[in-house]
């Protein structure tokens, strides 16, 4: 069921082939369009301005530019008094349209790499006073980063590079630098003081989160978000890259576990969990990636009906796949089945319950399946350095994703033969070490070998060194025996009672209101 | 236009990157002599060219002294695949196995045929006697003498100093087994004394409990 590791991203049609594309000419809807939107934008009306942006868009693109291009800057300029903010952000999407439908050109890609620059130069410094969708605003990081990524993938692949492609590649090395992205990211959260206006929101001194970010003080609330969402640009980033402590560290100003401005708009609030608990799953802190899959597969679930028709209705069922098979792979490793909420786990076992069973045999078969889990789940691995342009030009866009594969598939050997000692502690409370190593067909020095690792790996240390346990059994060993407590399935009583309680008054109150004729 | 980045934003975010680094191979968290092996480090991560086979492997010694923290495995996964295939970073890979096999005999066999490696960083030894005796105390309520001597690799004279200073200073408890053997108590923790565990389970928050407070009004 889970495809293979792809690298294409969207349709390959060349840009701009449709011969009928007249990149000045503006039909009357455009016109109405673009005007409208500027004027919504003047007058700060964000309702008006996302109806716009997430609907009449769509529309439009749908009727008239399904496979070309929207009509150049240039053409629109006149109807929107030549704004120069204005025709930053209708490029942005001009770029983003043209990415989702149509493949750009290495010169678009870095023409929209600019245009990025001038965009966040203008935010960042504060000349903007506009107040714009969370949902606009979400897009423009996500997008950012989007390209970044496809740059970095379209880069490696150096074999079908023509020379005039390699000489722009050399002579604008700067465009989708990881120094510059990774800077204006960092930029926009340092310029936006976003970490200490959610500090200063936990102690009820902003308003930000309960007014979902917006300004209703005739401010701007645009660095204030983009701030805010760079944060989970830098976790995405940071997870690309390999580098998971970092990322979760960009993360740590936002609370996930209270709903937040990163859960108004939903594909923020699918991208932030699933590198949280990717990047959570790759430092073995398995618990908490299997709490955090729980809790927005449930999400997704109960609200997916409400997303039918969003433009990005199939990017969440992608992610939604995804991160069942991230979730497969936890389980499967930290076999802790209670932390799921039985409608996740009985979709779970619908999608992968027979695979997670041969998962469990640590076997070829076993390995081919968690690289087929993993290849399906992970995110899109890039190498942000500029490749050799002098030696055979060699392509490189799998080296990184198959070093994580790699390192990942390590992982899962070193834990193989976890699984045997773990069927053996589930039926003894006591047994000694030579009674088990012989059940294992091991010696006694590897059998304590083996239930130290069990320890090890089910011991995860967290940022502050202290040791949070992700262990399915409690043992210990006491010389040469080894003492199972069993860790009884915790049976919330007091919450059982509480909802009795309430059902039963609710019950004695329609029973109060019952006449008797 | 606008290819130019803002000059003071780029030298904010470069301090903050090498900063995350020095986190994440924190064996001294705030000890700025390491600082400069980190922005190297930070380079080298994207551009291959400037890196430094000794500095790397400085690095990855260093987070393997972290242990039980996973800052080796996360060095790894920032070092490209050609790199890892050198001599010295493989010897440090079959290292790391080990150490995340516990399988210290072997580790010590290793460590012992690579001292050029491992001696460059000072404390080496220490580091890794420490992290055996961390997987030890998850493991054990009382361990063999013999058991213990072999992981973290110290016999004779050293062994009884070690055990004397870990009797005087960390809880240690020495009894006498079967036989002639010695056992060692190890300190209670949650993890070798599982009933030690706060049981979070029947906690009701006092969220929950406002729910039933109208009918108890």
């Amino acid at each position: 069921m889970a495809a293979p590791y792809d690298y294409e991203d969207g349709p390959q049609h060349p840009a701009g082939s449709a011969a009928a594309y007249d990149p000045n000419y503006v039909p009357d809807s455009v016109k109405s369009f673009v005007s409208h939107l500027y004027r919504y934008i003047r007058d700060k009306n964000v309702y008006e301005i996302h109806q716009m942006y997430e609907t009449s868009f769509q529309t439009l693109s749908d009727r008239h530019f399904k496979d070309t291009p929207w009509p150049s800057v240039d053409a629109v300029a006149p109807y929107v008094d030549n704004d120069h903010v204005f025709c930053l952000l209708y490029r942005e999407m001009w770029f983003r349209h043209l990415y989702a439908r149509l493949s750009p050109t290495l010169r678009q890609r870095i023409d929209s790499w600019d245009n990025y620059c001038s965009l966040f130069q203008v935010v960042l410094h504060g000349v903007v006073n506009m107040q714009l969708p969370n949902q606009w605003l979400w897009d423009m990081v996500d997008e950012f980063v989007y390209q970044f990524q496809s740059f970095c993938q379209y880069r490696a692949k150096m074999k079908t590079k023509t020379e005039q492609e390699i000489a722009l590649l050399r002579q604008f090395d700067q465009a989708w630098n990881v120094y510059g992205v990774l800077n204006f990211l960092q930029a926009l959260v340092e310029k936006s003081t976003i970490i200490q206006i959610l500090e200063q929101d936990k102690e009820g001194l902003e308003q930000f989160t309960a007014t979902d970010g917006y300004d209703y003080n005739g401010g701007s609330n645009v660095l204030k978000v983009l701030g805010y969402f760079s944060m989970v640009g830098l976790l995405r980033v940071h997870c690309l890259l390999g580098d998971y402590h970092t990322g979760l560290k960009c993360l740590l100003p936002i609370d996930i576990s209270q709903p937040g401005v990163y859960t108004c708009v939903i594909g923020s609030h699918i991208t932030t969990i699933y590198h949280y608990g990717f990047a959570n799953l790759m430092l073995r802190r398995y618990v908490e990636a299997i709490r955090e899959f729980n809790k927005m597969l449930l999400y997704i679930y109960k609200t997916k009906q409400y997303h039918q028709k969003s433009a990005q209705y199939e990017q969440i069922l992608k992610k939604n796949e995804q991160m069942y098979a991230l979730l497969a792979i936890s389980l499967s490793l930290c076999p802790q089945l209670s932390l799921v909420e039985e409608t996740v786990n009985s979709q779970l076992r619908e999608k992968y319950g027979e695979k997670m069973l041969r998962m469990q045999r640590y076997d070829d078969e076993s390995d081919a399946l968690y690289d087929e889990l993993f290849s399906y789940a992970c995110p899109k691995f890039i190498t942000p350095s500029a490749p050799s342009y002098e030696e055979p030009l060699v392509n490189y866009n799998q080296e990184a994703y198959r070093l994580q594969l790699k390192l990942f598939l390590h992982e899962v050997k070193q834990q193989q033969l976890l699984s045997g000692v773990r069927t053996f502690l589930k039926v003894y409370s006591t047994i000694s070490l030579g009674k088990l190593a012989t059940y294992m067909e091991v010696d006694e020095p590897t059998l304590r070998t083996i239930l130290m690792t069990f320890k090890h790996k089910t011991h995860a240390v967290g940022s502050d060194r202290k040791v949070i346990s992700n262990a399915d059994i409690d043992f210990y060993i006491d010389d040469d025996m080894i003492q199972v407590v069993e860790s009884k399935t915790a049976k919330r009583y007091g919450d059982y009672f509480l909802r009795q309680i309430v059902k039963l008054e609710g019950v004695m109150t329609d029973l109060d209101r019952v006449k008797l004729e | 236009m606008g290819r130019e980045q803002p000059q003071q934003e780029q030298e904010g975010g470069q301090a903050s990157m090498a900063y995350a680094v020095e986190q994440l191979v924190a064996v001294n968290p705030y000890n700025p002599d390491i600082l400069p092996d980190l922005e190297d480090y930070v380079n080298q991560q994207f551009e291959p060219d400037r890196m430094s086979t000794q500095i790397v492997a400085r690095i990855l010694v260093k987070a393997l002294m972290a242990m039980p923290a996973p800052d080796f495995s996360l060095c790894l996964f920032l070092i490209s695949e050609r790199v890892q295939m050198e001599e010295q970073f493989k010897t440090l890979i079959v290292l790391s196995h080990y150490l995340e096999t516990a399988r210290f005999r072997q580790f010590w066999d290793e460590a012992a045929k690579n001292r050029h490696i491992l001696d460059v960083v000072p404390g080496f030894e220490q580091a890794i006697q420490a992290y055996a005796v961390h997987v030890l105390s998850l493991t054990y309520q009382k361990i063999p003498r013999s058991i213990l001597a072999e992981a973290i690799n110290i016999e004779g004279l050293s062994l009884e100093k070690f055990l004397e200073h870990q009797v005087a200073n960390c809880g240690w408890i020495l009894e006498k087994g079967q036989g002639n053997g010695q056992l060692i108590v190890l300190p209670r923790s949650e993890f070798n004394h599982p009933e030690l565990k706060k049981s979070s389970a029947d906690n009701v928050p006092l969220e929950h409990i406002t729910r039933i407070f109208p009918i108890l009004g």
